[in-house]
């Protein structure tokens, strides 16, 4: 692992060069932040008990559907598409230092920009009548488990970019796994109605495997450690699965 | 006394992409210090060897060694060791040129003291400095194609492999790239592939000539010519007629061609290229000929050497003409009851 750094340091200063990175962040603060203002809106206009914190957290799985595959698409597809993979891979790294540095590198923006929506619950409580109580845990869970089911979805997208030379079928891979893990995992009860004697094993892992409930119950205060070691053992199995795969295609040592 | 090592050995090397052999059982080797010329026509199986030398791709079968270290045992090791240039110069467009190989040089694991003198001096000879701020994705070819050399040689490799590192050069680049590969001569060993073969003959100690994944020809090129090219040409201004000069010519040959005899200048002399069947010098003999002659006044002549690209085309055309043969071996033999004719169609 002497060239991880050596990589993420790279790959940092490449988002950071890049004039998309600003342009994708922007786009992506502006469309939450319409999103925050739209559920303040509605908040106004029909008053209800919980946090508009935890509406927005509720939410949060739609930005990730595109966020996910405009994050990785590029980070393997692209090197193998202009042939710099080549010029990588014929040097002393190792493909596990190319894929951990890749997937690093996009969860250090992905983390950014989530922190960044941070600053919409400051102005919210900043802005609001001072008797108002200010309760920061549902934020601080809420943003915990973006952070760690992160690992998990960049991870699915750093293994579609690893399996393609093309981005774009990378970013259809990608949003297929994400959207399939999300939809899928959080309604497979309903999905499994069809079987008429349905074992219960499928119930336990519909509870398991449902990340919208996962959010709730982070943005609750409930910290579950299942979902930890549900998110970040799929998470590591997908970049083993990525590092196989350069390693197959690559040749790497 | 000990035995020198070879920097690359390849040993009965064969790499299968489905049923398409791209390398079928090369052997070569290059020794420390040399230079070789890696030919062969598009698709021949060159620059498949060539990832297959640096751990890129894996081999179906077969050994390669780079420094004695098996590549398929410890990939990661032979990597320290080479400088790799691969065909078409991958290089990432949003980088200045001095921050790549900045962090080419991080990569390569050179020494952080010696880091900024080493880049400064690779970018001096490949002629980089006064474009070391630019953007990459940027630069026309031929200084695309210097960032690639100058990333090759910048850890001070044992072995250099560049897959056509002269395409896209202009002549005063072509000419500086050559210095430059002519000056690691000794202290590194390089192996090229290229399609400029002036180039190849000018630079390299030895070339090895591959077509359909099979080793056609490999040496010096000299050892080549003399392989592969079975008649001596000369070229002679004369003033006479082409009459006078076959009829000057019959003694020394029996078989002979006249391939070029071209209109007289405003002193009366035509230029001649004569070709004679054989590798043998009969310059003196001819000379006494036309001397002899009273037709024919010579003004200058001078036996050609047979370019490399005479020797690469003998040399790729024997090997389709086996390869069409043991095609034709292949095929079965028609039934006894066929006509004889669909047998001859078969045979040709």
């Amino acid at each position: 692992m002497r060239h991880f750094f050596t990589l993420l340091r790279a790959e940092l200063w490449r988002l950071l060069i890049n004039p998309s990175t600003y342009i994708a962040a922007f786009l992506f603060l502006l469309i939450m932040g319409f999103v925050f203002q739209w559920i303040l809106l509605d908040y106004a206009n029909n008053p209800k008990e919980e946090s508009p914190s935890l509406t927005f957290f509720q939410i949060f799985v739609f930005p990730i559907f595109f966020m996910v595959p405009l994050l990785t698409m590029r980070s393997i597809a692209e090197e193998r598409s202009s042939g710099t993979i080549e010029t990588l891979m014929t040097v002393a790294v190792t493909a596990t230092e190319v894929i951990l540095s890749k997937f690093c590198a996009s969860y250090v923006y992905y983390a950014l920009l989530w922190a960044f929506t941070g600053s919409f619950h400051y102005l919210f409580f900043s802005f609001v009548q001072e008797d108002s109580i200010f309760d920061p845990y549902p934020i601080i869970g809420g943003y915990t488990f973006i952070a760690i089911s992160g690992t998990l979805f960049l991870s699915l997208g750093i293994f579609s970019s690893a399996m393609t030379r093309s981005q774009l079928v990378a970013g259809i891979v990608s949003f297929t796994l994400v959207f399939g893990f999300i939809a899928i995992g959080s309604n497979l009860d309903e999905l499994a109605t069809l079987w008429i004697s349905q074992p219960i094993w499928v119930e336990q892992l519909s509870e398991h495997t449902n990340v919208i409930q996962h959010m709730r119950d982070f943005s609750s205060g409930i910290i579950d450690t299942r979902a930890i070691v549900l998110y970040l053992s799929c998470s590591l199995a997908f970049l083993f699965l990525s590092i196989l795969i350069l390693e197959y295609r690559e040749g790497g040592a | 006394m000990e035995k020198q090592v070879p920097a690359i050995e390849v040993e009965k090397l064969h790499k299968r992409f489905g049923k398409l052999d791209a390398v079928n059982g090369i052997s070569f080797q290059v020794a420390k210090g040399q230079i070789v010329g890696f030919l062969g026509p598009n698709g021949a199986g060159k620059s498949t060897t060539m990832r297959i030398l640096t751990g890129y791709t894996r081999a179906t079968s077969g050994i390669v060694r780079i420094c004695g270290i098996p590549v398929a045992c410890n990939p990661h090791e032979i990597k320290r060791r080479i400088g790799y240039m691969p065909e078409n110069n991958p290089l990432p467009n949003e980088l200045r040129v001095r921050e790549y190989l900045k962090l080419r040089a991080r990569i390569k694991e050179l020494p952080m003291r010696h880091r900024a003198k080493r880049i400064d001096e690779v970018m001096e000879r490949c002629d980089l400095t006064r474009a070391q701020d630019r953007i990459i994705g940027k630069l026309s070819k031929g200084f695309r194609q210097r960032v690639g050399i100058a990333d090759a040689i910048l850890a001070h490799p044992e072995v250099i492999i560049m897959d056509e590192p002269t395409i896209g050069l202009d002549p005063h680049q072509v000419i500086m790239i050559r210095d430059l590969i002519a000056r690691l001569r000794g202290k590194m060993s390089v192996i090229i592939s290229s399609h400029i073969l002036p180039e190849i003959e000018m630079t390299c100690d030895r070339v090895v000539i591959i077509n359909g994944g099979k080793i056609v020809g490999q040496g010096t090129p000299q050892d080549l010519r003399e392989t592969f090219i079975d008649s001596t040409i000369y070229e002679m201004e004369i003033n006479g007629k082409i009459a006078s000069l076959r009829e000057s010519l019959a003694p020394i040959a029996k078989e002979f061609e006249i391939n070029q005899f071209s209109e007289a200048d405003n002193c009366g002399f035509s230029k001649a290229t004569i070709r004679i069947p054989g590798v043998h010098d009969c310059g003196e003999d001819l000379f006494r000929c036309l001397a002899n002659s009273t037709d024919l006044r010579v003004r200058s002549m001078r036996m050609r050497q047979a370019p490399l690209e005479d020797v690469f085309l003998a040399a790729t055309r024997r090997s389709w003409e086996t390869l069409d043969t043991d095609l034709a071996n292949d095929d079965p033999k028609p039934d006894s009851d066929e006509p004889a004719e669909t047998e001859i169609s078969a045979a040709s």
